[in-house]
């Protein structure tokens, strides 16, 4: 059981982190926070995928000499960073946008503040 | 050059998309043509793709000859190449309409419109086209910030409703991408075929299960399954009428495709049936919908409103489709995504020439002037509610006819019950605005006005052609889809039905 929850620590914290990102998103009134909230969202998810590549005792995927390229066990599995560096660009282009938005209701209501927001639409 | 079709029309969207604000830096005049031919040639190659897939049967295509699992695979099947063409179509007839109406709705920013609108439509060809799931998950998001971007730029409160959808839509394609990376952890693929070959044998694997499970959940925010459909109300209503009119027909349609790639294709109809009950919650969760949304549909006291809560409800009978999962069902399901473009398209059309010709388009306001300011256009949306209602010969009604004997043949008579109500409940919400246009004589004061504004119209009592026409044409095809549906569903979508249905 304690090897279980040792074993497995980088997956505690994606999900404490994949926890705080829901609560900011969906508790928090000011969109500013939201934005926060989604992007800790995000970066847990490419936490998750880097740390399904790594492997005990295994190296960085580049040849080593002395290790040769047989043993895959070796190192740690490229693939995951690959995919999560198009996926970093596609958070960075939705911060973007977002951010852009956020920008724009603050010019039209003067608040990022999410019920003083829901008050100003009204009327 | 044609061998390379399958890639051709997401690259040729993206590319448009991108060198558009360099073209038209200093003509603005020229994003409209520019974005017009891409959709067309978007069109024609989507009519090149069916054919080719009429006579070849699937083709894949390996970007770069790089062969699967390694490579990244674009998969040209019956079903991917039926579902580009209609929704192409569907967008080259909206974007023909956009050119009057973004004029006057977006003075100023019709080159970042234009710009946009390619790149939605690059990203739902990419996520029909494609073969990997991470590859799909690029798309989606591409999609997704197209459409953040098109609803931002409508009326003052759109910036509001497209910050919400920013934050519900990136929840689910981060859901969509934990879910993959669950998979990808047991399967160790990413290529849609290959992962089909290995999910048999980790069927029990408690990741793939979960994985399945956050992907379906992300997969349903994105097609706005209730009760995950918080988001479209709002982002339909107040984005710019032309932007609804593009995204409507295409945006939660995507995803519902995907939806049936990921649970008929990828996994097994057995396994998300049988094994796990997914199927099942799906169509649960569409009945409820299909009656929520219609109810929440007559409530509405604004046209767009309502067609945005009719959406929640057509959607969700894509849903009862995919959740009824039987070939019936699955023929509903499919001619239901292509039914309900052509459909919605229509409507958003009609609500965008009244915006047009009055400012406004709300229910209350709307009296028999309308017949003959915008005969025409009031004639395509009557086409168009009765299809939605399910009248025969109309296309809506045989997409209807199949779910219900889909539902029949599981016997789930509840089903059959939720979508003979609905049907009742469609025809409360559109007679109660036929019955204001039509059936109410005129006031004697509003004649006089009408006489005027028809004498200084153009032809035929409507003010522009090109406002007029696309509507026409989208509800006029409702009538050849409906009369064709035979032939459409026995040369193309029964062939499509996966294995093991």
């Amino acid at each position: 059981m304690t090897d279980f929850i040792l074993g497995h620590y980088a997956y505690w914290v994606i999900i404490v982190l994949l926890l705080i990102g829901l609560y900011g998103m969906i508790m928090k009134r000011n969109l500013a926070k939201k934005l926060i909230g989604m992007t800790i969202f995000q970066v847990a998810i490419i936490m998750f995928y880097v740390a399904s590549a790594s492997k005990w005792g295994a190296t960085v995927p580049v040849i080593d000499p002395s290790l040769g390229a047989l043993d895959p066990a070796k190192y740690i599995s490229p693939l995951q960073h690959c995919l999560m560096l198009t996926a970093i660009v596609v958070g960075v282009a939705t911060s973007g946008v977002a951010f852009a938005l956020v920008i724009t209701i603050y010019r039209h209501y003067r608040t990022l503040d999410e019920k003083t927001l829901l008050e100003r639409m009204k009327s | 050059m044609l061998n390379n079709s399958p890639a051709l029309i997401p690259l040729l969207l993206l590319s448009t998309a991108i060198s558009i604000p360099v073209l038209a830096i200093k003509k603005t005049r020229l994003a409209y043509p520019i974005a017009l031919a891409a959709s067309l040639s978007a069109v024609l190659l989507s009519f090149y793709n069916i054919s080719r897939v009429w006579s070849d049967g699937a083709i894949p295509y390996h970007f770069g000859g790089w062969l699967p699992p390694i490579g990244i695979q674009y998969l040209l099947d019956p079903l991917s190449a039926f579902v580009t063409l209609a929704l192409n179509v569907v967008a080259f007839v909206v974007l023909c309409h956009a050119g009057a109406v973004v004029d006057r709705e977006l003075p100023g920013r019709e080159v970042p419109y234009y710009a946009l609108a390619l790149l939605l439509l690059c990203g739902a060809n990419g996520m029909i086209l494609t073969g990997d799931v991470f590859n799909l998950y690029v798309f989606l998001e591409i999609f997704s910030l197209a459409g953040y971007g098109l609803i931002g730029i409508g009326e003052k409160q759109a910036s509001v409703a497209s910050f919400r959808y920013l934050i519900m839509g990136t929840v689910g394609a981060s859901f969509y991408l934990l879910g993959v990376g669950f998979i990808y952890m047991v399967t160790g693929s990413l290529n849609m075929a290959d992962l089909r070959n290995i999910l048999p044998l980790v069927a029990g694997n408690p990741a793939v299960i979960v994985g399945l499970a956050l992907i379906v959940i992300g997969l349903g925010i994105k097609m706005a399954l209730f009760p995950l459909h918080g988001w479209l109300p709002d982002s339909y209503t107040y984005a710019a009428s032309t932007s609804s009119a593009l995204i409507a027909p295409l945006g939660t349609k995507v995803a519902a495709y995907v939806m049936i790639r990921i649970l008929f294709f990828v996994f097994d109809a057995q396994y998300v049936s049988r094994t796990l009950p997914i199927t099942d919650l799906i169509a649960w969760l569409a009945a409820i919908g299909i009656i929520y949304g219609s109810v929440m549909a007559i409530a509405q006291k604004e046209m767009k409103r309502m067609l945005a809560y009719s959406s929640v409800a057509q959607i969700s009978y894509i849903g009862l489709g995919i959740g009824l999962a039987n070939p019936l069902g699955f023929i509903g399901a499919v001619l239901h995504i292509m039914n309900h473009a052509f459909m919605k398209g229509a409507l958003f059309l009609v609500a965008a020439n009244l915006r047009n010709n009055s400012g406004h388009s709300d229910i209350a306001r709307l009296d028999a002037s309308f017949r003959k300011k915008l005969p025409w256009s009031m004639a395509a949306f009557t086409l168009a509610a009765l299809s939605m209602i399910g009248l025969p010969p109309t296309a809506g009604f045989f997409s209807k006819w199949y779910l219900a004997l889909a539902a029949i043949d599981k016997g789930k008579w509840l089903f059959l019950a939720v979508i003979l109500v609905s049907s009742l409940l469609n025809a409360v919400y559109f007679f109660r605005i036929l019955e204001k246009v039509y059936l109410i004589p005129a006031a004697g004061q509003g004649d006089g006005k009408d006489l005027q504004s028809q004498a200084k119209g153009s032809l035929l009592g409507e003010e522009k052609w090109s406002l007029m026409v696309p509507a026409l044409v989208l509800s006029f095809s409702l009538l050849l889809l409906g009369l064709g549906n035979a032939t459409l569903v026995k040369n193309v979508i029964q062939r499509i039905i996966p294995l093991g249905m």
